[in-house]
């Protein structure tokens, strides 16, 4: 997109997974970069959630090579990856409902005073502050995550990795179930951690048009594999569909 | 803005606590009873009232920690039966009375431990398991008791100290309810309990280890049954196989429930669990008093819990503007 981003922070090279006899991803490669938004769009049993899986470190790869940052990496365990700045945004499932939304953003990484006390007062203020810097609009930080709507959830999800120093932030369907408004309000979200330009930022997606809107790159996989990848600005919803289409006329005819 | 709340939603989130219907009722029912019957508010009743309030207050403690993290524990009754036991023959031993109380605590502890793995490693559902080791637990004190009660050791004084003595089970209870409602909204323990309770997947993913969480409020809720029975005992004077059991267990979820916990984990509250307490004890209490028969006054606690459970569920709709 723009100048900034030329600094490489993911790249995966020919990665296969196999489950069993089952092969659900044979020989993917992908990069991202530094305040770069990619896209990726597939039907389900793409593979889509299988890679993703590959770079939060919940599964190993069969064969294959990630680098985070330019260094060679082999990510052991979720803790592993998220120590690299690797954070997943899942959908609608990071949040606890019935706790208010400053307990939510310090979950596990709980500020105490000195006797190991919660510090209520320090992470109350924290995480108004952040949120705000963040451009996350809550009515009070003590409402209860139940009462919020299904995109101010998404985006306090989305603050929390980004508060807690994301360099690679992966985003699960975002938009999904949300109504234009609200979708619209986390499409400035990404694009306000976008022109930021330290972090880059990898999302799930089903909407063709949506991806395009937002994505700096899209990629498109089907049956583990990539079956198209570049700019979103030089490529349209019919051309995207028209692949689709012409990989399951190759695939019927098989 | 964010961060700061104004008076009104100040005023707002008082009413939408889930104590302040409860409290509501404490208080008319309190009304109530101090005007139908000239002794309900004597100090001689006042001290029986507050006998009632006791055990099913500290037990409660326990069963609002499982509760709010997604399980409940039938067997604690069993417990509170054991412990006293465990204490009298461990004395009578030579381990004295303080080497009887930590091996009895000990031998609580270890039951927790037991519901807890069960649960939580082997995955059977904690209703199944605490169910299990109701019986199991029940059996081995009328087995090593022979079926029958024996004098709790200890002197006057040890008696008056932890039990006996006028308010003092009360005071216990008191200062467990303190430290336990502490430990629930001021300590990671109980924050993540909560975590752990309204979603589990949510907690996990971020990093919190639920099963330590679990298996550790099994182990509080076996230990606070076990010096509930020890508190019971050296009041009582007497230690009896068949003391506590399912009625205190039942009283003890009652009364958090009353108080607002949920039973499908993720909320709940100690103070609450204290005022559900309270209330149980007065039905009960301005009943006898007014001498209506226990019959009569278990048909009044099914009530009430329904009564109470209903408002809750309703009560807290209406607050969060129709949202469930």
């Amino acid at each position: 997109m723009s100048e900034t981003t030329g600094r490489e922070a993911l790249r995966a090279t020919d990665i296969t997974k196999n489950f069993g006899s089952i092969t659900a991803l044979s020989g993917i490669s992908l990069h991202v970069s530094k305040g770069e938004v990619l896209g990726i769009l597939g039907d389900n049993g793409a593979g889509k959630s299988t890679l993703m899986k590959i770079i939060t470190g919940f599964h190993q790869p069969s064969s294959g090579q990630l680098h985070v940052g330019g260094e060679a990496v082999s990510l052991a365990s979720v803790d592993h990856a998220r120590s690299l700045g690797i954070e997943c945004v899942y959908q609608d499932l990071a949040l606890v409902n019935t706790l208010p939304i400053y307990h939510n953003m310090f979950l596990n990484r709980e500020l105490r005073t000195r006797f190991g006390m919660l510090d209520h007062r320090a992470m109350r203020r924290r995480a108004a502050e952040a949120l705000e810097d963040i451009g996350v609009h809550v009515p009070s930080v003590d409402e209860e995550v139940a009462m919020l709507s299904g995109g101010q959830r998404q985006a306090i999800a989305i603050a929390r990795a980004v508060y807690s120093d994301a360099k690679i932030l992966l985003l699960d369907e975002p938009l999904a179930a949300m109504g234009a408004r609200e979708a619209g309000l986390i499409i400035d979200l990404i694009q306000r951690q976008r022109a930021r330009g330290d972090i880059s930022i990898i999302m799930i997606m089903h909407n063709y048009a949506q991806t395009l809107e937002i994505a700096d790159r899209v990629m498109m996989m089907q049956h583990g594999t990539v079956t198209f990848e570049g700019a979103a600005k030089e490529t349209s919803v019919e051309a995207l569909l028209e692949i689709v289409r012409r990989e399951y006329r190759a695939m019927r005819a098989r | 803005m964010s961060g700061v709340l104004t008076f009104r939603q100040r005023g707002r989130k008082l009413l939408a606590l889930r104590e302040t219907s409860i409290v509501v009722v404490a208080v008319v029912l309190f009304a109530y009873f101090s005007t139908a019957n000239a002794n309900f508010l004597s100090g001689a009743n006042l001290q029986t009232l507050s006998q009632f309030v006791a055990p099913p207050a500290i037990i409660a403690c326990g069963e609002i920690f499982l509760l709010i993290c997604g399980e409940i524990d039938l067997s604690v009754g069993q417990v509170f039966a054991l412990a006293p036991f465990i204490m009298a023959f461990a004395d009578k031993a030579g381990a004295g009375l303080l080497g009887g109380f930590i091996a009895a605590m000990i031998v609580s502890a270890v039951i927790g431990l037991i519901n807890g793995v069960i649960t939580v490693l082997l995955r059977v559902s904690s209703f199944i398991t605490t169910l299990g080791t109701l019986f199991l637990i029940n059996g081995f004190t009328l087995t090593i008791s022979r079926g029958f009660p024996i004098n709790t050791p200890g002197g006057d004084t040890i008696a008056g100290i932890f039990g006996a003595g006028g308010y003092s089970e009360f005071l216990w209870a008191l200062l467990i309810i303190i430290i336990m409602h502490i430990v629930l909204r001021h300590r990671r323990w109980g924050l993540h309990t909560i975590a752990v309770g309204g979603n589990l997947t949510g907690a996990t993913e971020a990093g919190i280890n639920a099963a330590k969480i679990k298996i550790g409020n099994f182990m509080l809720t076996s230990v606070l049954g076990g010096i509930t029975g020890i508190l019971e005992a050296f009041r009582i004077g007497s230690t009896d196989p068949l003391a506590g059991g399912t009625n205190i267990m039942f009283l003890a979820v009652a009364a958090g429930v009353i108080g607002g916990t949920s039973l499908m984990g993720g909320s709940g509250t100690i103070i609450g669990g204290l005022i559900g307490a309270i209330v149980l004890g007065v039905l009960q209490d301005g009943f006898t008093l007014q001498g209506i028969n226990a019959f009569t006054f278990d048909m009044i606690i099914g009530a009430a819990i329904l009564i109470a459970m209903i408002a809750n569920i309703h009560v807290g709709r209406l607050n969060r503007g129709g949202r469930s």
